[in-house]
């Protein structure tokens, strides 16, 4: 046999129920192949090794009664921006570099309520705000493809994590394509959920109309066996949405009979890689051979504004957001100042990176007076646009297929320079966000032997559609079995 | 839209970020680039659309109104850079 660490969720979750395993030893394994491989694409923030063997211990315990259920025992990392009592929270952030949650997140309480096992915290672009992973303030994440190349971001820690067998699978935050994007770069499963499925309590808010968490996985059984603990209402997160929550498993058929799908042209855009569109190209022509009706001439015609609209909404809702760091309850607090406001400006100055003060420019002007509607009610309208053609888009296809990204992984430092540039990274999954709606991004295939995602987009609360049809194209393709050559 | 350094000064004094020249210059540039690219947004017709804040079809949210334990004093405040006794220690505001 491989080694534990390379088990998927369903592999290790059997092999525990019959005792073959056992939790301790799986989490050995992850913790070793942490080890093994963290000097080179650190993913890592904070690495819980005693607490994680603790949790193990109490998961065989539970295992030994005949109690597993499918997440008891198993080894996950979380992005470093969802709060875990006692475990430091950092958000890739000078500003939280020695916060100490004093509760859980909602989705941690769902983990550990299945005695999951926590085995420590990703890195991540500071605040959530980056494609690349390049904005943490203690260091950039590798590519474990090409080391000299970016893993997406921001969840890039959790991506990597999830593409070396750190961890048997990973928690994400997608504002923008930070689950997505980068589980397209790192050739794993990233789900976005719709916004309202998965409670926002205990996550470090950004943007708080386009936040979501979701599960970074090696293939899509188990991003469906994580949605089934994670989703659900939460009378702590009052967006959270009050639909049941269904068994996103029983939907995973091999076939895709009867499903519309439609091929968005706007997503295919100018500057997209003619690998990556030869590619994705491929892939749909798989969908069709496994059952699905296609139409290339599918259109969201606002898509060409949905950069402009993020990158309004995003930074003026991130900008308010980040009003509290202000050094006096939590976080980095500038010793030498003058007075109050001195003390503030300072601290804020110190405590936040490059990308998350531009951001926070970029959306004090949206919301300052004289701009305000020009700006961010413009935006906020041209949003509600992009949201109808969706919903239009919805009554003729029961998904949508796109690119998860139009390159391929870029270089480290490419685009550091140029924001712009950084920020069209993401045009392919920003729209998702705007809209609300549920997507996924699957490995389909690699150009010039980097990883290509494919991105599905489903109605609201229809993650079962798009995971079925995930599913079907996983078991006609073996994308999600190969793994980077890191050793 | 290209900003002067005035108005990036102004911003960041919004947004209670100090700024040095330096990073005055380089913000003054990209985010000038950045908001000439959202100018596209002029050429949509919102006539009659109505602003969305959010995607949920949801209005207000209610709950009762009832008590429930809080977090201890003390856990609150451990992660408080400056404190005393039970309290959150700020620097004066009154000259």
């Amino acid at each position: 046999m491989n080694e534990l660490c390379e088990l998927t969720i369903h592999e290790a979750h059997q092999l525990l129920q019959q005792r073959e395993i056992s939790s301790v030893e799986l989490t050995e394994s992850t913790l070793q192949r942490i080890a093994e491989t963290e000097d080179r694409v650190h993913a890592c923030l904070t690495i819980t090794n005693d607490l994680a063997l603790e949790q193990a211990a109490l998961a065989d315990a539970c295992a030994n009664e005949g109690q597993a259920e499918a997440l008891t025992g198993i080894p996950v990392l979380v992005k470093d921006l969802i709060c875990t009592t006692g475990i430091r929270t950092t958000c890739g952030s000078r500003m939280l570099e020695t916060f100490v949650p004093p509760y859980d997140a909602t989705v941690i309480e769902k983990l550990k309520a299945q005695k999951a096992v926590i085995i420590g915290k990703t890195n991540m672009d500071e605040f959530a705000m980056g494609s690349s992973t390049e904005h943490s303030a203690f260091f950039p994440t590798h590519n474990p493809w090409d080391l000299d190349r970016v893993p997406g971001g921001s969840s890039g820690g959790s991506a990597v994590a999830v593409a070396t067998d750190q961890a048997i699978y990973a928690l994400g935050s997608d504002t923008g394509g930070s689950i997505r994007q980068p589980a397209g770069f790192c050739s794993v499963v990233g789900l976005k959920p719709t916004y309202g499925r998965v409670s926002r309590f205990g996550l470090v808010a950004f943007a708080s109309s386009l936040d979501q968490i979701g599960p970074l996985t090696k293939d899509v059984t188990d991003c469906a066996l994580v949605m089934n603990c994670i989703a659900g209402h939460d009378a702590r997160d009052s967006t959270s949405a009050r639909y049941p929550v269904p068994d996103y498993t029983t939907q995973l058929v091999p076939d895709l009979k009867g499903l519309r799908i439609g091929i968005p042209q706007e997503y295919f855009v100018e500057g997209m890689q003619g690998e990556v569109r030869e590619t994705l190209e491929t892939a749909i022509n798989k969908l069709q051979e496994i059952g699905a009706a296609i139409d290339w001439k599918a259109s969201l015609p606002s898509t060409r504004y949905a950069l402009a609209v993020y990158y309004i909404l995003a930074p003026s809702e991130a900008s308010a957001n980040l009003a509290r760091y202000d050094g006096v309850k939590y976080g980095f607090s500038a010793v030498k100042a003058s007075s109050v406001i001195d003390a503030t400006e300072k601290t804020r100055q110190l405590g936040f990176g490059t990308e998350v003060k531009r951001r926070i420019m970029l959306g004090t002007y949206a919301l300052s007076a004289g701009y305000y509607d020009a700006y961010y009610v413009k935006a906020q309208k041209v949003r509600t646009l992009i949201r109808q053609e969706f919903d239009q888009a919805f009554q003729e296809f029961d998904a949508l297929v796109t690119p998860t990204s139009p390159t391929v992984p870029f270089r480290l430092g490419e685009k550091l320079e140029d924001p712009l540039q950084m920020y069209l990274s993401d045009v392919c999954t920003l729209p998702i966000n705007i809209a609300g709606v549920p997507a996924i991004s699957v490995p389909a295939g690699f150009a010039d032997g980097l990883p290509v995602g494919m991105q599905i987009i489903g109605k609201p609360f229809d993650e079962e559609t798009i995971l079925r049809i995930a599913f079907a194209y996983e078991q006609a393709t073996d994308w999600h079995k190969k793994r980077p050559p890191l050793q | 839209m290209k900003l002067s350094d005035e108005q990036v000064k102004h911003i960041a004094w919004l947004a209670r970020l100090a700024m040095s020249q330096a990073e005055v210059e380089r913000f003054k540039l990209q985010l000038s680039h950045i908001l000439e690219n959202f100018e596209i947004l002029q050429e949509v017709d919102t006539t009659d659309v109505l602003p969305a804040t959010q995607t949920t079809a949801s209005q207000n949210v209610f709950r009762e109104d009832n008590t429930a334990e809080s977090y201890p004093q003390q856990e609150i405040l451990a992660n408080a850079p400056n404190r005393e006794e039970n309290c959150f220690k700020v620097r004066a505001i009154l000259e």
